[in-house]
């Protein structure tokens, strides 16, 4: 047994010696990008993609931490522990301004460059103490798909909404819902994030309400499901279908007809930018006077095969 | 198991017995120190904090805001540890506490912002909704004779269910704020989400032993009330089972329940209210953060039941019921906390984090039941 705990001993030794070792190379800058987002979702490897392309453009390290299950709580701590590791510069969502409004302006205090990014809005970012927001407006962006629904003749939808507990994706089937002039109510469906779970539900709310005239889902982790399922009863490119976010799937969807848009608001942008403007200004203190309006961009049938070899990872 | 430790804690002797009384074998200080439950999970502890000392010593992690963070965190599952070991060594489980959370925050959350009911008034309410909650649990597995991983597991989709379904109907939201502005002023507010020792902090900070803002206030402003609830509840918990008749009953209902009931322990009172006090414990926790955050959500506690299981059994509680400790459980506490904070700390890509959070559990577990059974010479 003695011989046990020395292998023990040196195993965690020489682990130990690696990390530091790791960590001692990368000598520059380093920025920590926190999002809300739990493990599951696959959107956010674009933004994954941009931080670690960023990272090695400019020398610069970008870590990505996210709460694993998506508790908002979680993520809170997160960026305190963010904060406490002392980093050139901190990313962050607005998930929860709620929640987050004390870790965030603490960074802020301690002298920590702050954008934030994606969720919330460009007031509650400056609220914050950020140097920026790079995002897009999210009831902005729902009002906007709902305005090309109701021009299309739209009366009725179905908003697919997989990640209910977040308010940002409630504020797009309200904005959705407001342009169309329909209560919310029964029409946003809590799917939930697992592919068949949603697509089934899908499927009953259809059987249910056969008269649904529109579709909004919140993202690929929605949208997935729901073309299967309108393919596999035969009503494909019959209802209108609009979504956000891009995907390969998606992509092909607008090719094939199945879905009329998609809401592009270019997550590369809001990975990139950051660490670029963090990184600028953490080496000559020079920084972008305002906002940054990454979305939101209509991807349709007109434009979609610009943007289709690229989804996925860029797009 | 149960009988073994029972004549251990009757050896120790009281300090009402004669010294000289024949019948107690005499157990020296170390050895009685050695023997203890949860010595394993504190040579795990001490094998986290030097792994991460070498992994991320230099990050902050150690540094005043480092040590409060990943103190937070630990004082959180701490809470829930409590109770789930106690519940663990009387032999049931309790599933449902993670919804309990979500359920309790809930609780606290709408008759505040909805109906302006006084936060002090909203917490005894969510206080009080839990007990039956708790009361209504163990009430079921003792009738039904179901196991409690079943009935628990029920509840951990009710509750969640209820709370998302609640959340919608009175509020059209999943999120829950606005508390922060109602609980200003609040008597009881300050309980849970207050700090304490804020002058103390300060004079730290002037003293530069810990970190302070460029305005010379220090980087933590005082020691959150979930820490002082986890001591709080630890020493209390700590103190019931080891020390008092009921904690005896704890150990033999988890032990031998049939055995216990012929000699008239109340096994079925024991139990329930062990549900109640796990429903309480997750109600702490969810007072603490609604009241720091200032709002509750449909999510919050995801998957906590499992991380608090975790914690009794690093902490030396079986998971067969009989055996363990309350302050070993809060040792396992901090052992998740430090190992769950300190792979940021150190930097690890987050893909990897669960990985790297499983090997460090396994370790320390391994560790921990190897150094056990080393001392006491168990097989």
């Amino acid at each position: 047994m003695k011989s046990l705990s020395r292998k023990l001993a040196y195993g965690i030794f020489a682990v130990a010696a690696l990390v530091t070792g790791a960590s001692a190379q990368a000598a520059n800058e380093r920025f920590v990008l926190i999002s809300h987002a739990p493990d599951s979702d696959s959107w956010w490897n674009t933004i994954k993609t941009a931080i670690k392309e960023a990272g090695q453009h400019l020398s610069v390290t970008v870590e990505y931490r996210n709460p694993p299950t998506g508790d908002l709580a979680d993520m809170a701590r997160i960026v305190e522990q963010a904060a406490a590791s002392n980093p050139n510069g901190i990313i962050v969502t607005i998930a929860d301004f709620d929640v987050l409004q004390a870790p965030i302006t603490n960074a802020v205090k301690k002298g920590i460059p702050v954008v934030t990014i994606n969720s919330g809005t460009q007031e509650q970012s400056a609220r914050l103490g950020a140097l920026m927001h790079v995002g897009q407006p999210e009831y902005d962006a729902g009002f906007g798909a709902g305005k090309k629904a109701k021009d299309a003749g739209v009366k009725s939808f179905l908003c697919v909404n997989h990640y209910i507990t977040n308010p940002a994706s409630v504020e797009r089937c309200k904005g959705f819902a407001d342009a169309l002039g329909t209560p919310l109510g029964n029409q946003m469906i809590d799917s939930g994030m697992d592919p068949s779970e949603v697509e089934n539900k899908v499927a009953a709310y259809l059987k249910a309400n056969p008269n649904t005239g529109g579709i909004l889902t919140l993202g690929p982790n929605s949208a997935h499901p729901t073309i299967r399922a309108l393919e596999k009863s035969q009503q494909a490119g019959k209802l209108f279908f609009g979504t956000f976010d891009l995907s390969p799937e998606i992509a092909k969807a607008i090719t094939d007809g199945t879905i009329n848009f998609a809401i592009d608001q270019q997550p590369y942008l809001q990975g990139y930018l950051p660490v670029m403007a963090l990184t600028l200004n953490a080496r000559y203190g020079v920084f972008p006077g305002n906002n940054i309006n990454s979305g939101p961009g209509f991807v349709t049938k007109q434009n979609v095969a610009l943007v289709r070899k690229l989804a996925g990872e860029y797009r | 198991m149960s009988v073994g430790d029972m004549s251990d804690r009757s050896i120790t002797p009281s300090p009402a017995a004669p010294k000289d009384d024949e019948r107690l074998r005499r157990v020296g200080r170390v050895s009685r120190l050695l023997n203890r439950p949860e010595l394993g999970a504190v040579s795990g502890l001490a094998l986290v904090f030097v792994f991460f000392a070498f992994a991320a010593g230099s990050s902050g992690m150690f540094a005043a805001d480092g040590v409060m963070n990943w103190l937070t965190v630990s004082a959180q599952l701490g809470i829930l540890a409590i109770g789930a070991s106690l519940l663990m060594i009387a032999g049931e489980f309790d599933l449902s506490i993670g919804s309990m959370i979500g359920f309790a925050g809930m609780m606290i959350a709408i008759p505040a912002v909805f109906f302006g009911v006084p936060i002090w008034l909203c917490l005894i309410f969510a206080f009080a909704g839990a007990l039956l909650v708790g009361f209504i649990n163990g009430y079921i597995v003792i009738r039904t004779g179901l196991p409690s991983f079943i009935v628990s597991l029920a509840f951990l989709f009710i509750l969640r269910g209820l709370t998302l379904a609640l959340s919608i109907l009175f509020s059209n939201r999943t999120i829950v704020g606005g508390l922060r502005e109602k609980a200003a002023g609040d008597w009881l507010a300050p309980v849970f989400g207050g700090r304490i020792g804020l002058g103390f902090f300060q004079k730290l900070a002037e003293w530069k032993i810990i970190g302070a803002y460029p305005d010379g206030s220090p980087v933590v402003p005082g020691l959150p009330m979930v820490v002082v609830w986890w001591v709080v509840l630890a020493l209390i918990g700590g103190w019931v089972l080891t020390r008092t008749r009921v904690g005896n009953w704890i150990f033999a209902s988890g032990g031998d329940a049939k055995a216990a009931r012929n000699v008239g322990v109340p096994v079925n009172g024991v139990k329930i209210g062990l549900f109640m006090v796990t429903a309480f414990c997750a109600t702490v926790y969810a007072a603490c953060q609604v009241m720091e955050f200032g709002s509750a959500a449909a999510d919050r506690g995801l998957l906590k039941e499992f991380e608090a299981i975790i914690a009794a059994v690093i902490g030396g509680s079986l998971l067969t019921g009989g055996y363990g400790s309350v302050i070993g459980a809060c040792f396992g506490a901090l052992i998740f906390g430090v190992v769950q904070q300190g792979i940021f700390f150190a930097g690890w890509n987050s893909d990897w984090f669960r990985v790297f959070l499983g090997v460090m559990l396994l370790i320390a577990v391994v560790f921990n039941n190897y150094i056990r059974r080393k001392v006491t010479g168990e097989r």
